[in-house]
């Protein structure tokens, strides 16, 4: 099923123009005999991208997504792995679940799944989950989360970060102090006060955050914080990464680009968990990328159906769509920085969607330099295109982007998994 | 004027003098015998509650009929729990009726906003969530100015649960753009954070605001929020932000006492001073209707004159 393909011409990580040759699934030295050519002059080559934060909806919310429609936005949006939130429902915390989630990845074929396994029974944030039976299964689980709840109760947190170290696990942490935050629905400053909309805290994350940092400290754990949202957070995270401290974090493309001035319509499609913060937390976490305190951009990809955003504010549900924007819009975000020439942008993108997110979800076939022998897990970029946002063109079913309408840089050409195209010239293959 | 009325910050300084002159002339209607024109006869205009309000409700239902408008009152009411019919189901019914104007309380903020990008009639905001309220904005300026002659330059002291309050949001708004100094009062934890933007200073301490307020407005202490942790006790409340006959003394001596109703007697407000002579809550209410007729008249654009109104 996979070929041999010669890629002419193309600009690993940005770098001089140079062939790749793809032979049963790897890299490989010489333009195999036979090779369907590809000429791609002008084009970037990109490890594969790694989401550690996506939403697959399935099992329970299959009218929202579905791993086959999820996993195709993910391999359109050049992505070669993603992280499967246990969210669902049922909720992914037995190791039945886990491997389910997998196989319905392996099936679709688009991209490979990696289920996270929830830290505790049902998200409840009571007792914790078998871990270690997760772990074991075939989905062979290594990050463990009960995103979209924070596990507050600190001893729990402490068990959980010590436990995992048993099998090289990560706590990946929804930092976010539920007692701070009852019926909070965008971030609490000038906007919030003005709109009348219940305030979220930067303090409710980064008092959750500094003492998991602790914690992880202290137990010698590895923790890692899903979608860091603020200035304070990221003063936090440097601090501790400063200690030598094992402690990792992402941020979605979306705390990149946008703040919380866009809530003043009232359109629930920018209404998200952590929310949209100021000016001053997005030049930080922009800064934070550039500077590796942000180890990994993630999508935090929410779709929902429609009728759960076309209401009030305050009744819709949290979220955003990612997957197929995540490069165009970090390209963009990186680029208004001013901070980074061609040179630098390109592997510092590679860093960041590839290969950190690759090393911290312990995925040994991603993320890896794009030299023979490795295996061909690449995305093609073109950097010279531009391109405007239609939810309705997606291949998620979620149409909450909030990028719609929006014209971004840099489109994505072709996806390889493992010397298979899941994506070419922007369909699905 | 803009086609909706959402917020307070929709009107300019010509657009909301332009009401209250509107609205004096409406008042005069209110003397006739015949308290009737037939400025809006066969446009329709839709009370759309998701909220109780029987008192904004039947003054918004008396303003439309005094303009001979075909009222439909539309009680939707319903919370975020359960589900009945959607917003937009709702909305798109009542293009469908052809309402013209759709007048909405909902316990959302924000609500109004997303009703006006689905229905080409003239949304106006009843009152949002934790957001606004304009049209009580625009009976409090319309009162004042009825009351002490101006608006310009006034001192209005706005007193209680600030973070919570949509009457407060409108009331800052609408004042300062008409040139008036507001203060507003409240425990810290009354306040929003993010305050500290608002057009208007902010104090904690009421007996130090009272003795140069031309104006003074008690909010009312929601139920829940006595409960909510925000305040030790009600009578600590009370003790330090209600208003006794005390502090009503220490107001000038031309200074008048409004509340947009419903009042805590005893609460933020003792009996006597809702009751003396000072307190305008009685003609709030009765200018709510005029200043109602008036937006309504103005975003519909009826023929009150020979000249063409512009129905933007």
């Amino acid at each position: 099923m996979s070929g041999s393909w010669a890629i002419r011409g193309v600009r690993p990580l940005g770098g001089e123009p140079a062939d790749l040759f793809i032979d049963n699934g790897e890299l490989v030295d010489e333009e195999p005999a036979g090779a369907e050519v590809i000429d791609a002059a002008g084009l970037i080559a990109l490890p594969g991208l790694v989401d550690l934060h996506t939403h697959l909806r399935e099992p329970g919310r299959e009218d929202a997504e579905t791993v086959e429609t999820g996993t195709a936005a993910a391999a359109l949006g050049g992505f070669t792995a993603v992280h499967a939130m246990a969210n669902t429902d049922p909720v992914a915390d037995v190791a039945g679940v886990v491997e389910q989630v997998w196989r319905l990845g392996q099936d679709a074929g688009h991209c490979d799944v990696h289920p996270v396994g929830a830290v505790t029974v049902g998200l409840r944030g009571e007792h914790l989950a078998e871990l270690g039976a997760m772990a074991d299964s075939a989905a062979r689980v290594r990050i463990f989360s009960d995103d979209g709840h924070c596990v507050h109760d600190p001893l729990l947190m402490r068990r959980a970060l010590e436990y995992v170290r048993a099998f090289d696990g990560v706590i990946a942490q929804h930092a976010q102090d539920p007692r701070l935050t009852d019926g909070a629905q965008m971030n609490e400053g000038e906007q919030s006060a003005r709109l009348g909309l219940a305030g979220w805290p930067a303090v409710a994350e980064e008092a959750v955050i500094a003492r998991d940092c602790l914690l992880a400290a202290h137990v010698g754990g590895r923790v890692h914080f899903c979608h860091v949202s603020t200035a304070g957070s990221v003063e936090l995270i440097r601090w501790a990464k400063g200690k030598g401290w094992n402690v990792t974090a992402e941020v979605t493309p979306h705390h990149l680009f946008l703040t919380d001035d866009v809530v003043s319509t009232y359109d629930p499609v920018f209404k998200v968990n952590p929310p949209l913060r100021t000016a001053e937390d997005v030049a930080a976490l922009r800064a934070a990328v550039l500077d590796g305190t942000i180890d990994a951009i993630a999508t935090d990809h929410a779709p929902h159906a429609l009728e759960d955003k076309e209401t009030e504010w305050a009744a819709a549900a949290f979220g955003m769509t990612g997957l197929e924007t995540a490069l165009p819009v970090v390209v963009a975000a990186l680029l208004e920085t001013g901070a980074l020439d061609d040179a630098q942008l390109w592997p510092l993108v590679a860093d960041r969607m590839s290969s950190r997110p690759a090393a911290i979800g312990r995925l040994s076939g991603h993320g890896q330099p794009l030299l023979p022998g490795a295996p061909a897990n690449l995305v093609l970029v073109d950097p010279a295109a531009t391109w405007t946002v239609d939810p309705a063109r997606g291949a998620s079913r979620g149409r909450n982007t909030p990028f719609a309408g929006r014209t971004l840089p840099a489109r994505i050409v072709a996806t390889f998994l493992r010397g298979r195209p899941t994506a070419l010239d922007g369909k699905v293959a | 004027m803009n086609r909706h009325l959402l917020s307070a910050a929709d009107l300019s300084r010509d657009d909301a003098l332009l009401v209250l002159d509107t609205a004096e002339e409406m008042a005069q209607v209110a003397d006739r015998p015949i308290k009737k024109l037939p400025t809006l006869r066969g446009r329709t205009v839709v009370n759309l509650f998701f909220e109780d309000s029987t008192r904004t409700r039947t003054s918004f239902e008396l303003a439309a009929k005094r303009l001979s408008a075909d009222v439909i009152n539309f009680s939707a009411k319903g919370s975020s729990v359960s589900k009945g019919e959607s917003l937009k189901d709702t909305a798109l019914t009542l293009e469908a009726m052809g309402a013209d104007a759709v007048v909405v309380r909902h316990w959302a903020s924000g609500a109004p906003h997303r009703l006006a990008h689905w229905i080409r009639g003239s949304v106006l905001n009843a009152g949002d969530g934790t957001h606004e309220h304009p049209t009580q904005a625009l009976l409090d300026a319309f009162t004042m100015r009825q009351r002490l002659g101006r608006l310009e330059g006034l001192n209005v002291g706005i007193v209680g649960d600030v973070l919570h309050s949509r009457v407060a949001r409108s009331n800052v708004l609408l004042l300062h753009t008409l040139g008036a100094d507001v203060t507003v009062v409240a425990p810290p934890t009354l306040l929003p954070v993010g305050v500290d933007a608002w057009p208007c200073a902010v104090s904690f301490d009421l007996d130090g605001v009272l003795p140069k307020c031309d104006v003074v407005m008690m909010l009312r202490v929601q139920r829940e929020r006595m409960h909510g942790g925000f305040f030790p006790t009600t009578r600590e409340y009370s003790r330090r932000y209600g208003l006794d006959a005390r502090r009503l003394a220490m107001l000038p001596d031309d200074a008048i006492v409004m509340h947009p109703g419903p009042m805590n007697r005893g609460v933020e407000i003792a009996a006597e001073v809702a009751d003396g002579v000072r307190s305008t809550i009685v003609e709030q209410v009765a200018n709510g209707v005029s200043v109602r007729m008036a937006v309504l008249y103005l975003l519909l654009g009826g023929d009150l004159s020979a000249g063409s109104e512009d129905v933007a």
